[in-house]
């Protein structure tokens, strides 16, 4: 009697009494609207995109041409766009070493022994740089990388000039000033991706128990030994998670080529022109299978490195 | 010349800011014996046992490993292995890897760590299973894992931090079983910590009970069970009655505190006409059955209660007096083992 008192309060009792027979439909309202949204908004504009890719273009008219053709992918194999891709590969890279290998030590020193406290202003610390606008970053470095700027003048206080200009005469690094060196476009990149390096290998490293590390001790392992086949193990699946962010934003970026760093296009700044200043929509959408592809093949050689054993 | 202690205490204490986890503990525990640390959470038990791994180092004091001193020794340099509580098995390596590991680690060729570790997942039954992640095992495979990635190493001690605790009743009384035929079979010194009082008894040589920091008493079960010192011994070893103050002494004025233990209670309608027994009058408060036997509880005129444990026998125990009912709870005097108090 009394549950029948608390059935009749409820405010829809015939929708009530509908979803109680039909199971399938709350699950169906619930996760229906946000499941149009990721498959509709997400991988039909993603779809639609790479169908585009097999779209022919006028390159008098400027026209896209209905016919469908693999020449927009065959190009992509040519030497000037390979090296596009090459060049691009070899960044991506770059910046994900040097953003593991800075990542690491700060990352683990937040999950293991800084105090709560501290732990908080790390957080800020990492943090912070990713609220600010990225663009105005960008053009911040440009200024900071350019003859005459801070790092110059810093360079010359402590009588390291000498060594910068020796450093920048190497090939591919180097370059005429700071600003148009790869060495500069690279320091850059690696600046603007680390957050996304160290928290997720933070996360990673705090998600080791600590009883794992006693149990390698108490078996008679030392520090290094525990490091090796218990820790870094463990937090390598957060070492791959932040490296797909810096490889793929390193891939996708069309803004830092622009700013810092010698004449040449990348992956990002290729699809810009071809999409934006050419019109060639389909080249375009060719070219962002790159990344794509490039990121498979990067998860398929972490799987096999058992990154994900521990998942 | 007798051999060292596999383990000795001597006054060791361990702080925490304020909290003194482990105050002035001595103890020894004999080369070979199945030793166990009895006491409720927080009686500074796991601390012991982690003060002899090397996970912690004493405040003071000074503990001894086969006659060396190991203050300073990191875990990694103690001939001793410990089995988790809550198995501490490596996730992302297969069970023949992870009971290797110790092996590993200390440079044994790969051929024989792997038959070593073969037979050490034989020696506990899971043959097979080498393969596996630790994932994919139950919880009480999980647990032999643990004990055989301890083994393997062929320790001098052993260290089992209430290995059984996550386990069920009766996967538990088998694991006993098997835990004290191994101990015998290895012949290693076993240090037990649990908070269950009939797992020590049933597997132990020798119990320490611990509470608030200290050691209560060292003893044999037998003689834990039967001679209790402290009233806490007495009450957390078997559940003994505990009979104090003014009515302590109207039974015999020599001592402040005695322990009955409840199977030795009998409750009748009838004053018993015995000179050799105490008897008291009360109430039954209530009256638990628990198959073989029950449990009465009876409220002693005063205000005490105390518990007689009767076999129910042949009738089933179809004759218990029911709650409310005015009886007579009584004991033989020579039962009665005067308490003194705890350490203080």
């Amino acid at each position: 009697m009394s549950a029948n008192a608390l059935y009749l309060r409820t405010p829809l009792p015939a929708l009530a009494g509908l979803l109680q027979r039909r199971r399938l439909l709350l699950p169906a309202l619930l996760l229906g609207p946000p499941l149009l949204w990721f498959c509709g908004v997400y991988l039909g504009s993603l779809l639609s995109l790479l169908w585009q890719g097999f779209h022919g273009f006028d390159d008098f008219s400027m026209r896209v041409l209905p016919t469908l053709t693999l020449a927009n992918y065959g190009k992509i194999f040519d030497d000037a766009n390979f090296e596009i891709v090459l060049r691009t590969l070899a960044m991506a890279t770059a910046v994900t070493l040097a953003a593991a290998a800075i990542s690491f030590p700060i990352a683990y020193y937040m999950a293991r022994h800084a105090s709560r406290a501290l732990k908080g202003l790390f957080y800020v610390g990492v943090m912070l740089p990713m609220w600010a606008s990225y663009i105005v970053k960008a053009y911040s470095w440009t200024v900071i990388l350019a003859k005459g700027g801070i790092l110059y003048w810093a360079l010359g206080k402590l009588h390291l000039a000498g060594a910068m200009d020796a450093l920048l005469t190497l090939p591919v690094v180097g370059g005429s000033t700071l600003s148009t060196s790869n060495l500069g476009r690279f320091v850059v990149f690696t600046y603007l991706w680390l957050p996304f390096m160290i928290l997720p290998i933070q996360a990673a490293l705090e998600r080791v128990p600590p009883n794992l590390l006693q149990a390698s001790a108490d078996l008679g392992a030392n520090a290094a030994q525990t490091f090796r086949h218990v820790t870094w193990p463990l937090a390598f699946p957060g070492v791959v998670a932040g490296s797909i962010f810096t490889f793929s934003l390193t891939l996708g970026d069309y803004i830092i080529p622009q700013l810092v760093g010698p004449p040449g296009l990348y992956i990002g700044s290729y699809v810009y022109v071809q999409q934006g200043a050419v019109g060639n929509i389909p080249m375009a959408a060719a070219f962002t299978v790159v990344p794509i592809v490039l990121v498979t093949i990067y998860l398929a050689i972490a799987k096999r490195l058992g990154a994900f054993d521990a998942l | 010349m007798p051999s060292p202690p596999a383990v000795e205490f001597d006054g060791v204490s361990r702080s925490y800011g304020k909290v003194q986890a482990v105050d002035r503990v001595s103890l020894a525990v004999r080369d070979g014996e199945f030793f166990s640390m009895l006491g409720p959470s927080g009686s500074g038990k796991t601390t012991c046992l982690r003060l002899v791994a090397g996970f912690e180092q004493p405040s003071s004091g000074s503990i001894r490993l086969h006659g060396t001193e190991v203050a300073g020794v990191p875990p990694n340099r103690r001939d001793v292995n410990t089995v988790f509580q809550d198995y501490a098995l490596f996730p992302h390596m297969d069970v023949r890897d992870n009971i290797a590991y110790g092996l590993m680690v200390k440079g044994v060729a790969k051929d024989e760590r792997q038959a070593r570790a073969a037979d050490a997942l034989r020696l506990v039954g899971l043959e097979g299973l080498g393969a596996r992640k630790p994932a994919q095992l139950s919880g009480g495979q999980r647990q032999r894992v643990a004990l055989a990635r301890a083994i393997v190493n062929r320790p001098r001690v052993l260290l089992l931090d209430e290995p059984l605790g996550a386990l069920d009743l009766k996967l538990r009384e088998q694991m006993q079983v098997e835990l004290k035929s191994l101990q015998r079979q290895l012949g290693i010194t076993f240090v037990y910590v649990t908070h269950d009082q009939g797992e020590a008894l049933s597997m132990s040589d020798r119990v320490a009970v611990f509470n608030h920091g200290r050691i209560e008493q060292v003893d044999t079960p037998r003689e834990l069970y039967m001679r209790p010192r402290t009233r806490f011994v007495a009450d957390f070893v078997g559940g003994s009655n505990v009979i104090h103050g003014a009515r302590a002494q109207r039974l015999d004025a020599a001592g402040a505190a005695f322990a009955i233990r409840p199977e030795l209670v009998r409750v009748s309608r009838d004053p018993p006409q015995d000179a050799g027994v105490a008897s008291m009058p009360g109430t039954v408060r209530d009256v638990q059955y628990h198959g073989a036997s029950s449990r009465i509880e009876v409220e002693l005129e005063g205000g005490d209660r105390i518990v007689a444990s009767v076999q129910n026998g042949e009738t089933g125990g179809a004759a218990l007096p029911a709650p409310g009912e005015p009886v007579h709870a009584w004991w033989p005097r020579a039962a009665m083992v005067a308490l003194e108090d705890s350490p203080g």
